[in-house]
């Protein structure tokens, strides 16, 4: 007996990790406070190091890349920092549904593309010929039927043939893209550009061009908080997304739920699409989205599918990224420190969940010696 | 619990500290600076400095504002979208920028933007067509004539084709060139035939084939374009492309290159001749002077050989033929002069005939459609209508391989 509990105290690690469901929610966010301090901290000292700037001096810059001049009254870069919040968050909002689901939805980006294109199309090939009003509305539909269908197809296979979503997901972004790279072909001449179009755009709020794209993401946000937690969809979503077995066993037409939800996902993505086509650009590229489709899968994660905490997540990434660029452009660093620079900050935000959802612990040396 | 109170605790106090460092070093900065012109420019680049494009605009940037004593800030990696229009409004908002240049063509229209918001702001813009008919008094167009070096930078091509005839390396006939361009645009096709010409005035034999990637810098495509080229029988190459793809693929191939923006000589030492650049310093400082002395910019701003705007690189004499100095120096007097006229319609032919009139696109539209009368005097007037290219003619000796682009 002695012998065989010797062996396995030599055996037992130094610690080990173990699974907490304990924690208090305050101090789960205190822990995230903290990761995200740490990493925005552990970056000014490398752009300190690169760029014999003080910590002080790198903040200001960063504030003044956000804000601009706002002491002096100049709010245009607040309402362009808002005008970002609200692209990303659309997007972070229209995967949340899917998530939820536990449908990996990678597809943001190409179906934001999608709906950005239903609008651009509309926008060249019946703006000189419709009357402003009723334009406006078949832009709308068409951008959220662009990006609903293009969310609906990968949801189909799912559902009838269990494709693997992810990956599906994936490949319809580079079909939106090579759509898009083909159209501005078309249409760009030999400049490859498609000039800015002056019909179908969305209307300006007194003299801000912004603003009609933040009230509706505002709503949108409100909207989807309510969805998720009051409504019997968002509840059945919920359901299929914890097992799909108990959906089924409690009549649950997984499916249905499954397409619909996609659906709505697309949806929104499409609109995120006409806010940045109609709304914003007046043009289309292949970079139109730049790559927010990808991020906002992490604002999703990030704010825990709540659409109130991925306000705040998005916001400060934002923060961030334009922070950091200026940072990368005041300093002559490259253009890539602010990619790097966020890459850092998300990293250690994700790295903290694991000290939220474990707790690692240690042998006891003591309670060895009373054994 | 305890340990992470004081681990944030630490934490805010070494931030405090950190910031009480900066905020005094700042001020011992602001007692030591030299006192500056109040005056800022704003930069805007396509990509950043591994773009040999770009990097010429960013390295006159930097020696013009030092020249005229001013600070300046900058954006890289814009492209030619609405982001265009954020930096612009990035630079004048948070940076406080009295002057905005853009550097590619497709930033126009989204400069104009923010020119038609900004009035007491300037904005200028190289290789642009629409300065002149947009009607803002604060948005301005710049180029230089280029193809008076691209002409030089023929001559120079010319005689390395000459000596490969005289050595026996290549026939007469066999004098092609390979050149890989970017669209089949004004400013591409502009470049390529001066650089033919110049090539031509030495070399009578030569012909020439072109191929088009389809995107201004994709060193992937540059390289295979060049390496297909070189397949395809060109015993020398030049490009109008702004990757390094074109050189290398010429350094691995020991096919000798005449390069564009810039030196290449330090990748390529054995078969880089000369390159032919536009020095945007001479127009930074003109734009600096007129906004601080509060005279208007011009519309149109072509820079010439005279004034410092068309440069070559020192010439690599270890590949280039022998007196091709000497004979650059003869050439360009004679374009100085205006003895020497690049387009001078004698010197080529359109389907087999002397060119005496044409109509060329220098209001630009959607449609292109040619509006104005370019030939005076057996010369076709390039950049003299607007600084713009908009020479488009198809001349005989040169082949596109093909117009996808």
């Amino acid at each position: 007996m002695a012998d065989k509990t010797m062996v396995k105290h030599h055996h037992e690690p130094l610690f080990h990790v173990a699974k907490r469901d304990d924690m208090i929610w305050w101090k789960a966010w205190l822990i995230r406070c903290a990761a995200i301090l740490l990493s925005v901290f552990v970056m000014s000292l490398v752009s300190m190091a690169l760029t014999e700037k003080t910590l002080f001096e790198t903040l200001e810059i960063m504030y003044r890349g956000v804000f601009g001049r706002i002491e002096e009254g100049s709010t245009v870069m607040l309402w362009k920092y808002l005008q970002q919040i609200a692209i990303l968050l659309c997007l972070a909002l229209a995967l949340t549904p899917a998530f939820k689901m536990k449908f990996w939805n990678c597809g943001a980006e190409g179906q934001a593309l999608i709906g950005g294109l239903g609008a651009m199309v509309v926008m060249i090939e019946l703006g000189p010929k419709l009357p402003y009003g009723v334009l406006m509305v078949v832009i709308v539909v068409v951008s959220i039927l662009a990006g609903a269908i293009w969310g609906l197809i990968p949801a189909v296979f799912k559902a009838f043939f269990n494709t693997n979503e992810t990956l599906f997901t994936l490949m319809m972004n580079y079909i939106a893209t090579q759509i898009i790279a083909y159209y501005v072909y078309i249409k760009g001449g030999g400049s490859n550009v498609i000039q800015p179009v002056e019909f179908g755009n969305f209307p300006k709020i007194g003299d801000n061009k912004y603003l009609i794209n933040i009230l509706i993401v505002a709503i949108l946000t409100v909207v989807m908080y309510l969805y998720l937690r009051y409504s019997k969809q968002g509840y059945e979503i919920s359901v299929v997304g914890e097992s799909q077995n108990t959906a089924r066993y409690i009549g649950i037409n997984v499916k249905k739920v499954i397409i619909r939800t996609m659906c709505i996902s697309g949806a929104l993505c499409g609109v995120a699409g006409l806010l940045l086509v109609s709304g914003t650009d007046h043009t289309i590229r292949t970079d139109t989205v730049g790559g927010q489709g990808f991020t906002a899968i992490m604002m999703s994660w990030l704010g825990q599918f709540n659409p109130f905490i991925m306000v705040i997540m998005t916001a400060l990434i934002i923060f961030l990224k334009l922070g950091a660029g200026k940072v990368a452009d005041t300093c002559r660093l490259n253009a890539s420190f602010a990619d790097i620079f966020i890459g850092v900050v998300i990293l250690c935000v994700v790295g903290c969940e694991f000290f939220i959802r474990y707790t690692i612990k240690f042998r006891h040396r003591k309670k060895e010696g009373n054994v | 619990m305890k340990k992470l109170l004081s681990l944030v605790l630490v934490a805010v106090m070494m931030l405090t500290m950190l910031a009480a460092c900066g905020t005094q070093k700042e001020n011992d900065g602001a007692q030591g600076d030299a006192p500056k012109s109040s005056l800022k420019v704003g930069f805007i680049f396509l990509h950043d400095e591994n773009s040999t494009y770009d990097k010429n605009f960013m390295d006159a940037a930097k020696e013009a504002c030092e020249t005229m004593n001013v600070e300046y800030a900058q954006k890289t990696q814009i492209p030619e979208s609405t982001a265009c229009y954020d930096a612009a409004v990035e630079l004048i908002e948070s940076d406080g920028c009295d002057i905005i240049f853009a550097d590619s063509f497709g930033h126009e229209a989204f400069l104009m933007q923010a020119a038609e918001e900004y009035p007491d702001i300037q904005f200028c813009h190289a290789t642009g067509t629409q300065a002149h008919t947009a009607g803002l008094d604060n948005f301005h167009n710049a180029f230089a004539s280029i193809y008076q070096g691209r002409y030089l930078a023929g001559v120079a091509a010319g005689m390395k084709l000459n000596e490969m005839i005289a050595a026996g390396e290549i026939t007469a006939e066999e004098a092609k060139m390979g050149y890989v361009g970017a669209f089949t645009f004004a400013e591409v096709i502009s470049g390529y035939t001066s650089f033919y010409l110049g090539a031509k005035s030495v070399c009578p034999s030569v012909t020439m084939d072109v191929k088009f990637t389809g995107s201004w810098y994709d060193e992937q495509k540059e390289k295979e374009a060049a390496n297909s080229l070189i397949g395809g029988g060109c015993v020398l190459i030049s490009q109008h492309a702004d990757s390094m793809g074109a050189p290398t693929a010429c350094e691995t191939a020991g096919v000798p290159n005449v390069s564009y923006n810039g030196s290449t000589v330090a990748a390529c030492p054995n078969t880089f001749i000369v390159s032919s650049r536009i020095n945007w310093a001479p127009y930074f400082e003109y734009m600096i002077k007129c906004v601080a002395d509060g005279t208007a910019i011009d519309t149109d701003w072509t820079g010439t050989l005279e004034t410092g705007s068309v440069v070559l690189t020192d010439v690599n004499e270890a590949v280039a033929a022998e007196g091709t100095v000497a004979k650059l120096e003869e050439v360009k007097a004679a374009l100085n002069d205006g003895s020497l006229q690049v387009f001078d319609t004698a010197n080529f032919t359109v389907g087999g005939e002397t060119l005496t009139s044409y109509t060329a696109d220098v209001d630009t539209d959607d449609a292109f459609t040619p509006d104005t009368e370019v030939i005076e005097g057996g010369v076709f007037y390039e950049s003299k209508f607007r600084s713009g290219p908009y020479f488009d003619v198809r001349i005989d000796g040169i082949t596109l391989l093909d117009e996808a682009y």
